[in-house]
């Protein structure tokens, strides 16, 4: 019982892996793939889960399936036309299938209504507009003899007390091509004998010359008389496999069809001696004759007997046996799903235990490389060389050991077709999902957290950005509105992108929008690009009325949080009338950073690098200070908020001299740049993330910690929570947009 | 000694059901997970009884028959072939290609092991 736990347990997880392969199908069929084997893989998919699902007696999954995978099979035999509202039906009994395969793994049950629909469109699609249910007829049919079984007959014998014996004659004579097939006639007269008590006759009159004869021809025949309760049927199952490669005759002799006042008993008597007799005369040749034919194939049956009835025996045995046989291949399965490319599993644990030792040697190493400039050695001495090399490896091996947590976004993209057929059936917009650089990889833990965002910025550009059909026809553009979801690396950076090609942002009514609900001052003057950021922009909402799928009040905002919360960034670009596009920019990994080191009042700390646009040494004449303490720096015209990152995390009191200090331009979130004003650069490099939160508690401004090479805590400095809170302070900034950050 | 079987198929699902049911009875189980795996599998394995999928990648079930039946090593070896079609164009196609007989899925482990019996000594 438990094997078969762990067996449908590995069929809920096959079923998986087999519904994102018929998804990449359907979805490659669906953009003109036309090679057959990406039919038969969906088909495959469909058929294997069916399947599975018989063995566990999932019914409805079954049935499901099955109407699937008749459909299936007319658009793999080519009576079926791939054509766009074809496939879109299959996607749509793809999520169902799904549905149905989660309903049998989870429990609970499948929308019945939205079930048969499809099972009815399904159907639909048979060309004949016969076919389905019949079929399903058949196969029921089918199915059926499995059931009817040794036991069955059992409860048949005890109920209707006595069946009729009849004997039947049955002539049965090999072709070669039965041997060819590698069936054997003695195993088929043996089975013959589980029915009754038989009699056997070989003739072995066609039997030509030893000079003559083909080893693996056919020469005999055998007649058998079947004494049995039996009816013709099970004789002829027994001739099931053969029924094509040999001559086979089964006469019932009526007149032994006898009622009850036969006395069974001596029929039977003179049976077995008639039995007796005829084969100890008969065995002979047989047995010396088929090995000619059969020495090419196996062992004698004379082997077989013993093997038969071992078995019970053995079974003992054996199934103790088997449980270490069942353990020894195991983890060469979990190999198998990409044969191509052997894979292992390895447990998270491990491999995160992994990256915080190599974080630790990477803080080592830099230590290491730290006395050794302190004890004044020689850039060119042999220890520094050896050095440069080993600060090298441990960048490779912090490389390596990254790449195992990586995984390529698709696990999170391929969600999204789903998403986006739920959302344009509940909108009634005609939706194409294009994605791009799916392969991109990134750390598992900036995957995971991708799912939520990604899916309310999608629901949101189908629901905000694209416009009805009729909308879009009358603006002249295709009715089907294109999302378009793509990622690729950019400076050590991973950037998706979720555009639409609807009407864009309507500027104007963000703008009422915002000022209506005080986030903005009505007269306020904002550029297009600060008022396409308004949207981030907690509580907005665009759509007049709540609607079902995006806008609960939630919007943008939540989004922008949660990929700040992964240490990214995330803007927005629109065109009127031609559409919007979100990109977000996330590191690759949650483990590491490149920063530049800082010192700030005789403190260290690591700025981000991602957020740095340049670095400056600012004259006393670009510098204006204006009310409340709040400073501007004019660089290249333009004037930039300067903020005192020692001031504003509280580690002097006075603004800093600027001509004393550095300038970090820097942008941060929507595009804003602020100047950071720090005492001096120490440096760039590369720092291991240690958190604040878990190792003591959230502190503002401050992102995370990490160790130096000197073996000091520096804190590494969140640049978009610092210049907020500047902001915040500043009543000159009160009515900008980043107040609300 | 035990008999072996060669299972050949290429859902995890069906190897560990027919695994279960074929260990149960007391055979020896190799598996492969489809025709080109079988016939490497063969390489080093003489099985008293193959049990193959017929529709898998690479190569399907009537591709790795033929396969086994023009190698002169295992040839003789019955051949029984999973299948959830019960049409007979099916059957008929893998009888052609030499199969010694099919088994209907899903299978009850009972006929699985009587089918197999009914082929191999």
């Amino acid at each position: 019982m438990d094997a078969m736990a762990a067996i449908k347990q590995t069929f809920f997880q096959e079923c998986e892996e087999q519904l994102a392969e018929l998804e990449i199908g359907l979805l490659a069929i669906q953009d003109g793939d036309v090679n057959p084997e990406t039919v038969n893989a969906v088909f495959r998919a469909v058929h294997s889960i069916k399947g599975g699902a018989g063995a566990f007696s999932l019914d409805d999954l079954v049935h499901f399936a099955h109407v699937f995978e008749t459909a299936m099979d007319h658009l793999r035999a080519g009576r079926l036309a791939p054509s766009h509202e074809v496939l879109k039906t299959m996607l749509r009994a793809m999520d169902v299938l799904a549905d149905f395969v989660r309903a049998a793994r989870d429990g609970g049950c499948v929308d019945a209504e939205r079930s048969q629909t499809l099972a009815k469109e399904l159907r639909a699609l048979d060309p004949d507009g016969s076919g389905a249910g019949s079929e399903m007829d058949d196969e029921e049919i089918a199915f059926e003899p499995v059931l009817m079984d040794q036991s069955m007959f059992d409860d048949e014998l005890e109920a209707a007390a006595a069946p009729p014996v009849r004997l039947f004659t049955i002539r049965f004579r090999p072709k070669a091509t039965l041997y060819a097939k590698a069936n054997e006639t003695a195993l088929l007269l043996r089975e013959i004998g589980l029915l009754g008590e038989m009699a056997i006759a070989c003739d072995a009159s066609a039997l030509p010359l030893l000079s003559e004869l083909d080893p693996e021809g056919g020469y005999l025949s055998w007649t058998i008389e079947l004494l049995t309760t039996q009816d013709e049927a099970a004789i002829r199952e027994v001739f099931e496999f053969v029924e094509w490669d040999c001559d086979l005759d089964i006469e019932s002799d009526a007149a032994s069809a006898a009622p009850d006042d036969i006395d069974l008993a001596a029929l039977i008597q003179k049976m077995q001696a008639t039995v007796e007799a005829e084969l100890s005369a008969l065995s002979p040749p047989p047995t010396r004759v088929d090995p000619l034919a059969e020495a090419s194939r196996k062992d004698a049956d004379a082997s077989a007997d013993p093997g038969v009835i071992d078995l019970a025996k053995a079974r003992q045995k054996k199934s103790e046996q088997a449980v270490g046989e069942h353990l020894g291949p195991k983890p060469d399965q979990g190999a198998a799903g990409g044969a191509s490319q052997p894979t292992i599993r390895v447990d998270l644990d491990r491999v995160d235990r992994l990256i915080n030792l190599v974080g630790e040697l990477v803080i080592n190493q830099a230590m290491l490389a730290q006395r050794v400039m302190e004890a004044g050695l020689a850039r060119a001495s042999g220890v520094a060389t050896g050095l440069d090399e080993l600060e090298q490896l441990t960048r490779e091996i912090q490389d390596s050991v990254m790449a195992i947590r990586a995984q390529p976004v698709k696990s999170v993209f391929q969600r999204m077709p789903r998403l986006v057929r739920e959302v344009a059936a509940m909108t009634g917009k005609l939706v194409r999902l294009v994605t791009e650089g799916e392969n991109t990889e990134v750390d598992k833990t900036v995957i995971e957290r991708l799912a939520d965002p990604l899916t309310h910025m999608i629901r949101n550009a189908i629901d905000h950005g694209l416009e009805s059909p009729e909308a879009r026809a009358a603006a002249g553009k295709p009715e089907e509105g294109l999302v378009h979801l793509s990622a690729l690396h950019r400076s050590g950076r991973i950037v998706i992108e979720v555009s639409d090609d609807g009407a864009g942002i309507n500027r104007a009514r963000v703008k009422e929008i915002a000022a209506s609900k005080g986030l903005i001052a009505a007269d306020a003057s904002l550029s297009d690009e600060e008022i396409d950021n308004l949207i981030f922009l907690p509580g907005f909402s665009t759509a007049p009325s709540i609607s079902d799928i995006s806008g609960r009040g939630v919007g943008m905002d939540v989004v922008r949080r949660s990929i700040q919360a992964l240490g990214g960034r995330i803007s927005i670009t629109s065109r009127p009338g031609r559409g919007s596009t979100f990109t977000m920019s996330l590191p690759l990994t949650l483990a590491v950073l490149d920063g530049m080191v800082v010192t700030v009042a005789g403190q260290t700390l690591v700025v981000p690098l991602t957020a740095i646009v340049e670095t400056l040494q600012p004259k006393i004449a670009d510098v204006h200070g204006f009310g409340g303490g709040a400073r501007v720096i004019a660089i290249r015209e333009h004037f930039t908020p300067l903020i005192d990152v020692g001031r504003e995390l509280d580690y002097r009191g006075e603004n800093a001299d600027p001509l004393a200090c550095v300038a970090l331009l820097v942008e941060s979130e929507g595009g804003v740049r602020s100047a950071l004003l720090v005492d001096a650069i120490l440096g760039q490099r590369q720092v291991v993330i240690k958190s604040l939160e878990a190792n003591y508690r959230h502190v503002p401004g401050i992102a995370a910690a990490t160790i130096l090479g000197d073996g000091r805590v520096a804190l590494i400095l969140d640049v978009d929570a610092v210049v907020a809170s500047s902001r915040a302070d500043s009543a000159a900034f009160e009515q900008s947009l980043a107040t609300a950050g | 000694m035990s008999k072996t079987v060669l299972t050949v198929d290429d859902s995890r699902t069906m190897r560990d059901m027919l695994m279960l049911a074929l260990s149960d009875a007391g055979y020896r189980v190799v598996q492969a997970e489809d025709g080109v795996h079988g016939l490497e599998v063969l390489l080093g394995e003489t099985p008293d009884v193959i049990v193959t999928d017929i529709n898998m990648p690479r190569m399907d079930g009537f591709g790795f028959i033929e396969g086994v039946r023009s190698d002169d090593r295992h040839r003789a070896v019955p051949i029984l072939v999973l299948t959830t079609e019960s049409d007979a164009g099916k059957k008929d196609r893998a009888r052609r290609a030499g199969a010694t007989g099919w088994i209907i899925k899903p299978f009850d482990p009972v006929k699985l092991v009587a089918a197999i019996r009914r082929v191999a000594a």
